[in-house]
């Protein structure tokens, strides 16, 4: 078990998601930066579908009352156990009593914390994705007990790895959206030229983009909508809809972005920038 | 069997798109869950796919993402052409208590004034028609309903509401629904339903499926809570009667 000494600003368990709800109108959820969270499952030799910690901005901290060993990906945000500097990127073992906290944030947005076997949360829907009503909570809370697995010995294949740096990439890769048509020349000029700011709403749900580029007059019915899908609002506001987003929408989807952008995004944070560049099917 | 035209495009690098002609039908609502089972039955890896449908489309996505677009589009359409007629699932009307108290109905004085209809009027209506689900979304377990007589078409709230009570039934232009949770909400809100829409300890956590229909019945406050409580400890008996195809 791990306990929760603080939770930091935002810390929830997260897997690769759940899959086979959505005609429900429920949304898949899972790690917002998924290749990041797959390494740390990796250097732990988890499984794939492990959950993992995703925490945001500033970390918790953490109090193992269980053996274990742990990692820690992508966003940098100065990790000590018991006070000790530890490497991101990294195999650690943590004995019982050992504390997990983090300090200034270096880059990105959102680290990844892997343990031996996964944190062992609830499962509702086939996942431990918390998503609040499927799930009691919708993020860790001071004083919450966590489980996870007993393990005193492990000899990985592989103890580090050197960090990636793609996370800090400021390029999105798009396809084009349903209603990429209605989009007319001097708005696809800006979008494909201009760089674009993330507004302070953005959250595991959608991101959105502070430059406005156009409004438009486009009706239409209601259509699924997915991850990554960039919406247009009739004020020419752009919104990404991320893992928590809603399954449908009624907001022209002109662009679509490619699913390692995905995982670009969620590293970013407000007043950061991104620009778009096509990837034509 | 159909002949509609139908459009098939990618949607990213791991769903596919197919759109039906632009209208709310629900002749085209049918065919589109017609052409989902067939799919079902047809794509021997269907499990690895989810299927949203919703008014004139239906979007297939893949779980491994990873989409060979141009042999998917092919089988797709052949999948369409050959299918067979009427191969959708049952589908049901479910009958849905709601309580249309003013301690419920928080917006019904408002609605009755700009509707210029008494709140008798508006519960007769309301109650009277029968609604198609065409779509799901928005929450889980939300319902896009159609059918609402234009008598009741009402615009939204300017300033939504920061929370809006679970099981809300609410009017918002065309529409009519259920908040299936507490949700912040632009809606018009006319009343209650007791009954849980969504229950994420249920293999199934949404007993509506896409392409029913629901109908409304007014009831008292006593009946209010023992429908509550009935749901609550999962003795309500839920009012549905089959669709003939």
């Amino acid at each position: 078990m791990l306990k929760v000494i603080h939770p930091g600003f935002f810390t929830t368990v997260q897997d690769t998601g759940r899959f086979g709800y959505r005609e429900k109108g429920v949304p898949v959820c899972g790690c917002m930066d998924n290749y990041s969270a797959s390494i740390a499952n990796s250097l732990l030799e988890n499984k794939e579908t492990d959950a993992v910690m995703e925490i945001t901005m500033t970390g918790p901290e953490l109090e193992f009352h269980t053996s274990s060993f742990f990692s820690i990906t992508g966003a940098e945000m100065s990790p000590t156990l018991n006070g000790i500097p530890v490497n991101s990127y990294e195999v650690h073992k943590a004995k019982e009593g050992d504390v997990l906290s983090f300090g200034k944030l270096i880059n990105g947005f959102r680290s990844y914390l892997a343990v031996k076997g996964g944190f062992l949360t609830e499962v509702k829907l086939r996942s431990r994705s918390f998503y609040k009503p499927i799930t009691d909570k919708n993020r860790i809370k001071e004083r919450m007990e966590i489980p996870i697995e007993e393990h005193t010995e492990y000899s990985p294949i592989i103890s580090h790895i050197k960090p990636e740096a793609w996370h800090k990439e400021h390029e999105l890769i798009v396809y084009k959206g349903p209603e990429y048509k209605i989009l007319k020349d001097d708005q696809l000029k800006l979008l494909f030229t201009g760089k674009f700011t993330i507004a302070k709403e953005n959250n595991r749900m959608a991101y959105q983009l502070e430059e406005l580029i156009g409004a438009h007059s486009h009706r239409m019915l209601t259509s699924a909508t997915l991850p990554g899908t960039i919406q247009l609002t009739p004020a020419g506001k752009l919104i990404i809809l991320m893992r928590d987003g809603q399954t449908t929408g009624g907001y022209p989807r002109v662009l679509q972005l490619a699913t390692k952008s995905i995982a670009i995004l969620a590293q970013k944070k407000f007043r950061d920038t991104v620009s778009f560049h096509p990837l034509r099917h | 069997m159909s002949s509609y035209p139908i459009l098939i495009r990618p949607f990213g690098e791991d769903a596919i798109l197919i759109e039906w002609p632009n209208e709310v039908s629900e002749a085209i609502l049918y065919d589109i869950l017609d052409f989902a089972e067939s799919f079902k039955l047809v794509f021997k890896d269907s499990n690895k796919w989810e299927l949203i449908p919703a008014y004139n489309s239906l979007t297939l996505i893949n779980r491994e993402n990873k989409i060979d677009f141009s042999k998917t589009k092919f089988l797709l359409q052949e999948c369409f052409k050959n299918r067979k007629a009427g191969g959708h699932p049952q589908r049901y009307l479910w009958k849905l208590p709601v309580c249309y108290d003013l301690e419920f109905g928080i917006d019904l004085e408002e609605v009755s004034t700009t509707l210029g209809k008494s709140i008798e009027d508006i519960i007769k209506a309301h109650t009277h028609h029968i609604y198609t689900v065409y779509g799901m979304g928005f929450l889980p377990g939300f319902m896009y309903l159609g059918g609402l007589p234009k008598e009741l078409e009402t615009a939204r709230k300017s300033v939504p509401r920061l929370r809006v009570f679970k099981g809300s039934v609410g009017l918002a232009g065309k529409q009519t629904g259920i908040y299936p949770q507490d949700s912040p909400g632009g809606w018009n809100i006319i009343g209650n339903c007791p009954i849980s829409l969504f229950n994420v300890n249920l293999e199934n956590p949404c007993f509506v499926n896409v392409g029913d229909q629901i109908q409304f019945y007014a009831i008292t406050r006593a009946e209010y809570d023992l429908h509550r409580i009935e749901t609550e400890v999962g003795i309500y008996n839920l009012d549905k009667i089959k669709i003939d195809a």
